[in-house]
């Protein structure tokens, strides 16, 4: 398969103050043409980071980066007309409608609107009716579906987007991976950044970051499956003394919050569940369920982290 | 160029729809220009004077009615006696007090001399000292007239002319020197916050990420102030000559080139300091402190550079208001051509160029 990205031990640091920050530490990885690839990890991965190296906005310290065979340092005009990047951060003028934003951007890349309107359609029928209104009094999610209508108005082979559902509710979230689905489908490489584990299955395949590094990159399936334990939730009435007392029986081997239960995983394969429970009954707790579970991105996220 | 001309579009649209700045920036040349020609002045005019007359007769009536005359003097008490004087200073109603003896006239008939006492309010020493001059001025006129009349055999008197500005008027001076303040703040401040405000959005990372050219960036940035600036030259100019009563004695388009050459030179600055500044704060402190500051201190509008100590005169010399301040001066008011200022236009020709290639080959094309 010809590779849309492709990522040679990359390192990168930076210099704050006295103190040197390794950002990446030794990252590779390669991505296909028409994939969906995600980046998982949380603030402070070098998500970022390493969007920027790719779309040129910076030079690693060691390695090298391809995008659609282009060399990320010496060809990084050619790479600026191919690709669509749609910052972290909201990057559109406040001061500006929706439509005069779209134009911008479009005379930017040199195309129009209308060139390209297939492309943007799903989306733009979205913020179609509020095309007069100034993008800084644009709602979250609507804010989030121009940027990405601005950076694809160029048909960009890849697309970059850092962390785009970050601060967006839940239903504009599923929403906006629906879109992402459909450009997929019109040949488009995507790599998408994001801090939300759940999200992760979302994706063709996944890079699990942390710290500066690539944990394990593998299809979503193919990382839950490689979870070596058995998993356990467990829920009671008073969640915050369970977790105390969970975390320090000794047969837990780890214990972590995960909305209305805790995840735990036995230090012994074999560990009875029965004699866990037992033991907190008799520490007085009440409503206590426990369950088998299959194991989610963000179990599989923690276990690597304790590696 | 399409792309260009869009994204100049976009600066205007920026710059429109920010109502308050686009207020001050307005509003700005013309309140200063008011300020400094109305309440800012350092001329002397309707000060407050007593007369202590002691004779009363006809030479010391007519020396006072040209005092009161005089658009310098307001007579505003008349003593009776040396008592009132020291009681009349103390309370800061009067700044000068006239003095004439007893039998003025009758002694200058018969004597050929007679004294007139000026005292001052010397607290501020200027003021003080130009008083007494226009005080002196006018009792020599009123001697002057009176040897016409009859014969003295030989009187020499000094003849004064203030060439360029007759009058003596403080507007010929500040003119040039808010053109030069005004048009260095919007060129360099305004540029350097908007190119900066696109940093601070992530804007600018996106334009970075798309093929434009830098240097159309920067073009496209330096045009609409550019624009402004040409109004607010513009507005300068018809309330010098219409209000203030400055004329413009030189070339009108000499005049106007030279405010080109110095707003472009002004947005080079402003381009160079948005390449190191991060933040809009930031961006406003350089500029106000290293250029707003020295403008007003070094162009000589203010100070006097010839009276500063060498190595200020020397530092003086790499501010480009001062060069600007000496054409306006030469082309506005002494009515002098190219001829006269092609030196001072050289050198800010000379600092436009070495600012626009530093802050082009300054200009990342990466974020680092």
């Amino acid at each position: 398969m010809e590779s849309a990205v492709k990522v040679e031990r990359v390192f990168k640091n930076f210099q704050s103050g006295k103190t040197q920050i390794e950002a990446l530490k030794d990252i590779s990885f390669e991505v296909g043409r028409g994939e969906l690839f995600g980046l998982i990890g949380p603030d402070g991965a070098g998500k970022t980071t390493l969007f920027r190296i790719l779309t040129t906005l910076m030079i690693a310290n060691k390695g090298n980066a391809w995008v659609d065979d282009l060399e990320v340092v010496n060809d990084y005009k050619e790479i600026r007309k191919r690709v669509g990047y749609m910052p972290g951060r909201f990057s559109l003028y406040q001061d500006l409608t929706v439509e005069e934003n779209l134009s911008f951007f479009a005379t930017l890349f040199g195309t129009t609107l209308e060139e390209n309107y297939e492309l943007v359609k799903d989306i733009y029928v979205q913020i179609e009716p509020f095309k007069k209104r100034r993008a800084g009094a644009l709602s979250g999610g609507m804010k989030q579906k121009l940027a990405l209508s601005c950076a694809l108005i160029h048909r960009p082979s890849v697309l970059f987007l850092d962390e785009p559902t970050t601060g967006v509710d839940a239903v504009s979230r599923q929403e906006f991976w629906e879109l992402l689905r459909k450009l997929q489908l019109q040949g488009i490489t995507i790599i998408v950044s994001t801090p939300y584990m759940d999200e992760a299955s979302l994706c063709d395949r996944v890079a699990l970051m942390q710290d500066g590094r690539i944990m394990d990159i593998d299809t979503p399936k193919g990382i839950t499956q490689k979870f070596s334990k058995p998993l356990w939730a467990v829920g009671a009435a008073d969640m915050y003394s369970l977790m105390n007392d969970l975390r320090s029986d000794e047969r837990v081997d780890t214990c972590y919050p995960f909305g209305q239960y805790h995840h735990i995983t036995f230090a012994e394969v074999n560990q009875e569940i029965q004699g866990i429970e037992k033991s907190l009954v008799d520490k007085g707790h009440t409503n206590l369920s426990i369950q088998k579970i299959e194991p989610t991105i963000e179990d599989c996220f923690m276990e690597l982290m304790n590696q | 160029m399409k792309q260009f001309f869009y994204f100049i579009r976009k600066e205007f649209y920026h710059l429109l729809r920010d109502r308050r700045t686009l207020f001050i920036l307005f509003g700005m040349p013309v309140t200063q220009i008011l300020i400094f020609g109305f309440a800012l002045t350092n001329e002397v005019k309707n000060s407050r004077i007593a007369i202590l007359d002691n004779s009363k007769d006809e030479a010391t009536t007519a020396i006072i009615h040209q005092l009161e005359a005089s658009r310098y003097f307001d007579i505003v008490e008349n003593l009776n006696s040396y008592a009132e004087l020291e009681p009349t200073f103390q309370k800061g109603q009067i700044r000068l007090a006239v003095v004439f003896p007893e039998q003025f006239q009758n002694s200058l008939l018969h004597t050929n001399a007679a004294p007139i006492q000026l005292i001052a309010d010397a607290t501020d020493p200027n003021v003080a000292n130009t008083l007494t001059n226009y005080a002196s001025a006018i009792i020599m006129d009123y001697q002057n007239s009176m040897k016409e009349t009859q014969d003295f055999p030989y009187t020499i008197t000094t003849e004064l002319r203030m060439l360029y500005n007759p009058q003596l008027k403080g507007s010929y001076n500040f003119v040039p020197g808010v053109m030069a303040m005004v048009l260095m703040l919007v060129g360099a401040m305004m540029t350097s916050i908007s190119i900066v405000r696109e940093k601070e959005l992530g804007t600018m990372e996106i334009i970075l990420v798309s093929p434009i050219v830098p240097i159309r960036v920067i073009v496209a940035k330096m045009v609409p102030y550019l624009l402004l600036s040409m109004v607010n030259i513009a507005s300068i100019l018809l309330l010098s000559v219409y209000v203030l009563d400055v004329p413009i004695h030189g070339s009108l388009t000499l005049l106007v080139f030279e405010c080109f050459l110095f707003t472009l030179t002004a947005l080079a600055l402003g381009l160079l300091i948005s390449s190191i500044s991060d933040s809009q704060q930031v961006a406003m402190l350089v500029s106000l402190m290293g250029l707003f500051l020295p403008t007003i201190m070094f162009s000589g509008f203010m100070f006097p550079i010839e009276n500063m100590p060498i190595p200020l005169q020397v530092i003086s010399n790499l501010v480009p208001a001062k060069w600007f301040y000496y054409i306006v001066k030469d082309v506005m008011i002494k009515g002098t051509g190219l001829e006269t200022v092609w030196k001072e236009t050289l050198v800010l020709l000379g600092m436009l160029i070495v600012l626009l290639t530093i802050s082009i080959k300054k200009f990342k094309v990466r974020l680092e």
